[in-house]
C-alpha cells in the first residue's frame, strides 16, 4: 500500500510499459482515450500470460503431477490477490467470463429462485446495461418489478428520491459504483446501508471504479460486487463476482458441469464448496493469471495514486472540452466526485463524425450510448462521444484531443 | 487527410449541410421508424405513392453525416420512380455498400457519392439506414410486411 504522500504519476513514464502505445495510428502518436471500453495491458501481464502458456500450462485442481500442481497454485493465487486488492475473503472470490456474466450469475442462482410476484429489484437510470437486461430477464421469469432510481440534472443519484423508493418490498438495490458515461462517484456505502435498513441486498457494479481507485469492499459494505479483469490492465475473458461467502453458500449452482461438484450419480450430484460451486467447467486460468499480474501492477503502482492522477486527468478534460463553444459535457464538474470518463456533445456534430474523424488524427474515443440507454434516453441524446483516460493519459492527450475536435468541428462545419 | 475526404467526399457533406427533402408529409401513404442500434441513429421516413410510384419522400431524424446525407440522397434517387424500380435500387445500393457490385451513376444519382463508406464497415450500416426504411415502407404499402424489421443486415 501507498501513502498520500506518494508522488505524482508520470504517465509519459509509465507508457513505456505499455507496447501498444508504442504504435502509432494513421501516421501519429496513438492517443488512446478509451480505456473505460477496454484498457491496454502492461508487458508484465503479457508476459505472465505467455510464461504461463509456456512453462505452466495444465488443467487445474485435477492433475496429481507437478505440472498441474503449479497451474492451480497459479489460478488460486491469483483469486488472492483479487481477492486482497479489493479487501475479500478469498471464498468469496469467484471467477466470471465478465462483470456481465458476474451480475447474471446473481440474477440466476439467486434472482431467478427468490424473487416472487411483487418484489422489487431497485436499480438506478445510470447502470450499464449489464445491471439492467439480467433483471428484465429476472422480472420476466418471476413476476418481480425493475424499478429505477432517478439521476439529477447533474448527473448524480438523487439520493432522497432513492431512498423513498427502497421499501419492504426491495429485495435488491444494484447500483454502479463509478458511472461509465457521466464519470459520476456514487456513494455507494450509503446505498448499501439504505438497502440494508429495509433487507435488500445491495450489488455493485465496480467495472468503472476498481481499475481506478482504492476499492475496500469491507469498508463499502454492499453483498455482492462486480468487475472485470479488461479494464483493469487484465485480459478479456476474466471477470469477478466477489459474494457474501453466507449468500454463496445458501445458493444453487449458476452453471453446472465439470469442476464445480462435490459427488455425481445417476440420480443427482452434490456441490463443491465455495467458490468453486461456482465456476463451472475448465475456467479461463491464463486470463486468471493475467488478471493477478495486473492486480499485482496496480498495486505496484498505488491505487491512490491512480486516482490522484485521474483526478488530474478529469479536470484536465472538463477544462479542455470547456474550451469549445457550445459544447455540452455530461456529469459531475467537480473532480473530486467523478472518474476521468467524460462524455460530451457538440452541437451539429454527430458522435459518430466527432470518433472518425479523430480516428484519422490518430486519437480513440467511443461514440454511441455506452450500453446505457436508459441513460441516453435521461440525458435527451440518442449518443455522446466520450474521452476515458486511465494511469497512462497525459495533459498531452487531452491536447491531442482537443485539438482534434477543433479540427473537426471546422471540416463538418464547412 | 486523404483516407477522410475519401469517405466524407464534398457531396455527402453537402447533403449533410443542406438535406433535401427533410420533414414530413401532410397525408404520407406510408410512414416507417428505424434505429440504428450502434450508434442511436433514429430516421422516419414519409412517402407519398399514386399511381404504384414513389411521389414524394420526406425524411426526419437524428443522425450522423453519413446517415443523414444517404437519406438525403436516397430521397432525390427514388422520387418519381415506380415501388419495383425503387425496390430494385435498394438492392443495387445495398449490394454497392457490401462491396459486390459496381455503382450505377445514372441510377444513384448523388448516392454514388457514398461508394467510399463500402471500405468502413462500421459506417455501412449508417448509410444503409434510410434505404432499408425505404424497402420496409414500400414492403408495408405492398403488404408484404405486417412488422416492422430491424434495420440493415
Amino acid at each position: 500500500m501507498t501513502t498520500a504522500a506518494q508522488p505524482a504519476l508520470d504517465p509519459a513514464r509509465l507508457r513505456a510499459d505499455f507496447p501498444i502505445l508504442g504504435r502509432e495510428l494513421h501516421g501519429r502518436r496513438l492517443v488512446y482515450l478509451d480505456s473505460a471500453a477496454t484498457s491496454q495491458k502492461p508487458q508484465a501481464v503479457l508476459d505472465a500470460m505467455d510464461a504461463y502458456y509456456r512453462e505452466t500450462n495444465a488443467n487445474v485442481h485435477r492433475g496429481v503431477y507437478e505440472l498441474a500442481a503449479e497451474a492451480t497454485e497459479r489460478f488460486e493465487g491469483a483469486r488472492d490477490l483479487a481477492a486482497a486488492l479489493v479487501n475479500h475473503p478469498r471464498e468469496g472470490v469467484v471467477f466470471t467470463k465478465n462483470a456481465t456474466e458476474a451480475v447474471n450469475l446473481v440474477a440466476w442462482a439467486w434472482g431467478v429462485r427468490t424473487l416472487r410476484p411483487g418484489d422489487e429489484v431497485l436499480v438506478t437510470e445510470m447502470e450499464h446495461h449489464s445491471n439492467v437486461v439480467p433483471w428484465q430477464i429476472v422480472a420476466g421469469i418471476t413476476g418481480a418489478r425493475v424499478r429505477f432510481a432517478p439521476v439529477t440534472p447533474g448527473g448524480e443519484l438523487d439520493l432522497e428520491r432513492m431512498r423513498a423508493m427502497i421499501g419492504p418490498r426491495t429485495r435488491l438495490v444494484g447500483v454502479v459504483h463509478v458511472s461509465n458515461v457521466l464519470g459520476t462517484i456514487n456513494p455507494v456505502a450509503e446505498i448499501a446501508a439504505m438497502a440494508h435498513a429495509e433487507g435488500a441486498l445491495c450489488l455493485v457494479d465496480a467495472t468503472q471504479s476498481v481499475p481506478h481507485m482504492p476499492v475496500d469492499i469491507a469498508a463499502l459494505g454492499a453483498d455482492l460486487v462486480a468487475f472485470t479483469g479488461h479494464k483493469m490492465c487484465g485480459p478479456t475473458g476474466i471477470g469477478v463476482l466477489c459474494a457474501r461467502p453466507a449468500l454463496l453458500e445458501s445458493w444453487e449452482p449458476f452453471l453446472g458441469g465439470g469442476e464445480m461438484i462435490s459427488d455425481v450419480t445417476t440420480e443427482c450430484s452434490t456441490w463443491a464448496e465455495i467458490p468453486w460451486k461456482f465456476e463451472a467447467g475448465t475456467p479461463p486460468i491464463a486470463e486468471a493469471v493475467g488478471l493477478g499480474a495486473a492486480v499485482g501492477y496496480l498495486q505496484g503502482i498505488g491505487l491512490d495514486r491512480v486516482r490522484a492522477h485521474e483526478r488530474e486527468m478529469a479536470q484536465a478534460l472538463l477544462d479542455g472540452l470547456s474550451e469549445l463553444e457550445g459544447i455540452r459535457i455530461f456529469g459531475p464538474t467537480d473532480p473530486d466526485r467523478r472518474g476521468a470518463a467524460v462524455s460530451f456533445a457538440l452541437p451539429d456534430l454527430h458522435p459518430h463524425d466527432i470518433a472518425q474523424f479523430l480516428d484519422q488524427e490518430g486519437v480513440c474515443v467511443r461514440a454511441g450510448h455506452h450500453c446505457a440507454k436508459p441513460l441516453m434516453r435521461v440525458l435527451g441524446v440518442h449518443a455522446t462521444a466520450r474521452a476515458s483516460a486511465y494511469l497512462y493519459s497525459g495533459p498531452d492527450d487531452v491536447e491531442a484531443l482537443v485539438a482534434a475536435l477543433r479540427r473537426a468541428r471546422t471540416y463538418f462545419g464547412g | 487527410m486523404p483516407g477522410l475526404d475519401d469517405l466524407y467526399q464534398q457531396l455527402i457533406l453537402d447533403h449533410y449541410r443542406n438535406r433535401r427533402n427533410q420533414g414530413s408529409l401532410p397525408d404520407p401513404t406510408v410512414q416507417v421508424r428505424h434505429h440504428n442500434p450502434l450508434c442511436g441513429d433514429d430516421l422516419t421516413l414519409e412517402l407519398l405513392i399514386e399511381d404504384g410510384r414513389v411521389v414524394e419522400v420526406r425524411h426526419d431524424g437524428d443522425g450522423c453525416s453519413i446517415s443523414q446525407a444517404a437519406a438525403s440522397m436516397m430521397s432525390e434517387a427514388v422520387a418519381g420512380r415506380t415501388l419495383p424500380e425503387a425496390l430494385e435500387l435498394v438492392e443495387h445500393f445495398r449490394l454497392v455498400m457490401h462491396g459486390d457490385e459496381e455503382p450505377d451513376e445514372d441510377r444513384l444519382g448523388d448516392a454514388i457519392a457514398l461508394e467510399g463508406v463500402a471500405r468502413y464497415p462500421v459506417r455501412v450500416k449508417c448509410a444503409l439506414l434510410s434505404w432499408m426504411a425505404l424497402k420496409d415502407a414500400i414492403q408495408t404499402h405492398s403488404g408484404e410486411r405486417t412488422e416492422p424489421v430491424p434495420t440493415g443486415e
